[in-house]
């Protein structure tokens, strides 16, 4: 549960970035957007297996982070980003002590393939590449208050952007490949005893939707997203969660980011979500903030390809 | 372009050095059982409950040159002619060893099973029901007494009728199928052990009886691998029917002996009643102590606070009370009980990740095999390498758990008599890297377990018993690291366990196998 949650919160964390691997924005060339965000992510009640539940020796189990985040601009269609968050969990009741650390290094290369211009409506295709690992030589088996779940992964994302006018639509999938973790026991059980300290994690496929308005920077938009665990085993009755339980969840979410009058350099960016449906994790909600800092290396001035296309 | 070529390129090296998701299991990889001896004499070795190795009689087999026996070959020979892949791996599974396999499908129960109940609406807790085991909360709730006890009687059943089985098999010294019939096809390295009870059968018989008491909702599943291990024994040409058929039955038969014990042992009264969870909070109150109390939300009864009083298999309950039970814990207002608090939070407030890595090795708390089934496959790790015969593997896996199960009666009677808060519930600003148990914290039962499982593994496999040493060391530390337990829970828990296993050791040297 704790570690969906984790991995919903870096991909959260990247949603709220003014620039991310998933958006249809791309950074000009020699250009570099870099910033820091906070979040948090609480939830209540949780899905053990398909039954929502609330744990009075939980309470609310909140998972704080801080995150520093960048694009950088190889050319207007080709960037690469970066994110490394800082992760502290609690739980409000019970005995369970959280745990804090630095978690997952993510980068992505996102490569704008094609666009094309139709009538009013431009249409661009990405194809995106990401890599995660942890930073830090954290626990995931120490669910819900690990901080992450420890695997490598692989994301190999494709990506529809339309624009028409100012009004835009994106969406996208990914198959995310996990590699096995290592607990710190030798023997463990999910369905049936394993006696290995390395477990398997089950593959898994996210997909995103977002929808808005840009202009000059700025946009706000809408978002659902949907991660799905391929295979993995529920959570039995009052049990605890384990790393390679089948983790999904159904989010929707507001995010915005608006470039500062005074200074379009830097811009402020927001982000919520809810979750709507899941299975062995929390039903988190989850609010970021932060800024973004643009620095242009270009000797041109700054701007984003976006603006250009409108 | 270039740069956009060389990023995937990239990117497909780091996809392919993932790929590989197989994980070795370490209890898929043991070899065929290949005893270094026999164990011929192991018919007069001392048994646990059993009066005899005769008191359930195994009547003498067909002789190997009759019709009905060339049909029992014959059977060999019919589930070998199509053999599959799949029973080619089961074959390779239980030659492993029939006391191995078994012993892993009761941790398998026992972590199927390891789960408290979920508290009812209005606060209370359901009890799980053995005569309506698969409504919830099934039975068994299969915590680390449960489970201790669950681990002893199918070791010393397992044990009394290998006893009785090795005793039959020299008195009728029925040749292994293979040595009747040279032609026959054989899977499994050869032995010269007469066949006749087939020691399989008797483990497997003995087991799935003792079962049926003590995990009765998973008849279906136990049943699903007696099968299988039987049919393993035929098709790998090791056993004929006959064999196995006189093995299975006087399996259950021995189990019977056992199974009449265990309803009687006192444990079916262990999880006591409100007056008496009751008297003993009042009990420490009188002695001006701190009484434990249930930190869980809400408010579980304590587990299984007459635990202590169930039938110890290597001494008497009268003398866990005068020469077993520990001291009296520092009492809660003293000031090593303070310093000892202060070690505590130490470790609650900055624990390292080394500190964490030990808490969680040996955490074996819910949905786990608990720590005499970690114990039990640390053992089984090390049994392997010795190449013991079956009854051999019988008699120390026995030896072993029943030092676990006393173990755990001696460390809930002074958990119940002492009645000892948890560290956390004294200083509520420590918070625990480790699951908290639900009930009191003198003495703490991993250190009691592993004391005593390490005093008699080191005297079944002496050149590793200052390995077993630091094992229950730092499997006693963990609770400290974890922040569940004082330093004094787990030091009288090291020495309570080791005076356990002094009776198993006591045992061992006079059992007749050494």
């Amino acid at each position: 549960m704790r570690k969906i949650l984790l991995l919903i919160a870096v991909v959260c964390a990247l949603n709220a970035s003014a620039q991310t691997e998933i958006d249809g924005i791309m950074m000009e060339k020699n250009v570099f957007c870099v910033g820091p965000m906070y979040g948090y992510s609480s939830w209540k009640n949780y899905w053990e297996g398909t039954l929502k539940r609330d744990n009075e020796n939980l309470g609310t189990v909140s998972t704080s982070m801080f995150s520093v985040m960048g694009n950088y601009g190889v050319t207007r269609n080709l960037n690469l980003l970066f994110g490394l968050p800082y992760v502290k969990t609690k739980a409000s009741a019970g005995q369970l002590k959280g745990l804090k650390g630095i978690q997952d290094f993510s980068f992505w290369i996102k490569w704008k393939a094609y666009s094309k211009k139709f009538g009013n409506g431009r249409l661009s295709l990405f194809a995106i590449g990401g890599y995660s690992m942890p930073a830090s030589s954290y626990t995931a088996d120490f669910l819900p208050m690990s901080i992450g779940l420890e695997s490598k992964n692989l994301f190999i994302r494709g990506m529809a952007d339309f624009q028409l006018d100012r009004w835009f639509a994106t969406f996208s999938g990914a198959y995310v490949r996990r590699s096995n973790i290592k607990l710190d026991r030798d023997a463990y059980y999910t369905t049936e005893m394993h006696y290995t300290n390395e477990v398997k994690m089950p593959d898994a496929l996210s997909f995103n939707f977002r929808a808005g308005y840009r202009d000059k920077g700025a946009f706000a938009e809408v978002v659902a997203d949907n991660w799905t665990t391929l295979d993995g085993f529920d959570i039995t009755r009052n049990n605890m969660p384990f790393p390679s339980n089948k983790m999904n969840a159904t989010r929707i979410g507001l995010s915005f980011k608006y470039p500062m009058p005074f200074h379009p350099a830097l811009s402020v960016v927001g982000n919520g979500f809810v979750t709507v449906a899941g299975r062995n994790m929390g039903q988190a909600t989850s609010f970021a903030g932060g800024f973004f800092y643009v620095f242009d290396f270009s000797g041109k001035q700054k701007k984003e390809t976006n603006k250009s296309k409108k | 372009m270039k740069k956009i070529h060389l990023l995937i390129i990239t990117a497909a090296v780091i996809l392919l050095h993932s790929c590989s998701k197989e994980i070795s299991d370490r209890s898929m990889d043991y070899p065929a059982l290949q005893p270094a001896s026999q164990d011929l004499n192991a018919g007069t070795w001392k048994p646990v409950l059993l009066t005899g190795p005769t008191e359930f009689p195994v009547p003498a087999p067909i002789a190997t040159n009759t019709p009905d026996y060339i049909a029992q070959l014959n059977e060999i020979k019919s589930f070998q002619a199509n053999i599959t892949d799949a029973e080619r791996n089961s074959v390779k599974y239980w030659s492993a060893g029939a006391v191995l396999r078994w012993s892993e499908i009761l941790r398998h129960l026992v972590a199927l099973h390891n789960l408290p109940p979920v508290a009812n609406g209005d606060g209370t807790y359901p009890f799980p029901n053995a005569n309506n085991p698969l409504a919830y909360p099934q039975f068994p709730f299969a915590n680390p007494p449960y489970a201790a006890r669950a681990y002893a009687y199918v070791a010393a059943a397992q044990y009394d009728a290998l006893v009785a089985a090795w005793h039959y098999k020299t008195v009728y010294n029925r040749a292994a199928p293979y040595n009747v019939d040279a032609s026959l096809n054989v899977l499994i390295p050869r032995s010269s052990l007469p066949s006749y009870p087939s020691e399989d059968a008797v483990v497997m018989g003995v087991t799935t009886e003792l079962l049926k008491l003590l995990f009765p909702g998973d008849q279906e599943y136990i049943q699903m691998k007696a099968e299988e291990h039987k049919r393993s024994r035929i098709i790998a040409g090791a056993n004929v029917r006959s064999d196995l058929d006189a093995g299975e039955a006087l399996g259950k038969s021995v189990a019977q002996k056992f199974v009449t014990r265990a309803r009687n042992d006192r444990a079916g009264a262990a999880a006591g009643n409100q007056t008496i969870w009751t008297q003993m909070e009042n009990d420490a109150i009188a002695r001006n102590e701190v009484p434990w109390i249930s930190q869980e939300s809400p408010k579980r009864p304590p587990m299984l606070p007459l635990f202590g009083r169930v039938r110890p298999f290597l001494f008497d309950s009268l003398t866990m009370v005068t020469t077993i039970r520990p001291a009296a814990p520092p009492s809660t207002s003293s000031q090593q009980f303070k310093d000892e608090l202060a070690e505590v939070y130490s470790y609650s407030a900055n624990p390292t990740r080394e500190q964490i890595r030990i808490a969680h090795f040996w955490s074996d708390g819910v949905g786990t095999y608990t720590p005499p089934g970690h114990w039990n496959a640390i053992a089984s790790d090390d049994f392997v390498k010795q190449n013991f015969s079956e009854v051999r593997w019988a008699r120390n896996m026995a030896l072993l758990n029943m030092a676990m199960m006393d173990a755990a009666i001696a460390c809930w009677d002074a958990k119940y008599f002492y009645f000892n808060p948890r560290p956390s519930q004294m200083d509520p600003r420590i918070k625990t890297t480790t699951g908290l148990p639900n009930f009191p914290s003198y003495i703490s039962g991993h250190s009691t377990f592993s004391a005593a499982a390490a005093t008699i593994l080191g005297h079944i496999i002496k050149p590793n018993a200052a390995h077993y040493t630091a094992l229950a060391k730092e499997a006693s530390e963990s609770r400290i690291y974890g922040a569940i337990h004082y330093r004094s829970d787990c030091v009288k828990g090291l020495e309570t366990g080791n005076k356990v296993g002094g009776y198993a050791i006591a045992r061992a040297l006079t059992d007749g196998a050494e």
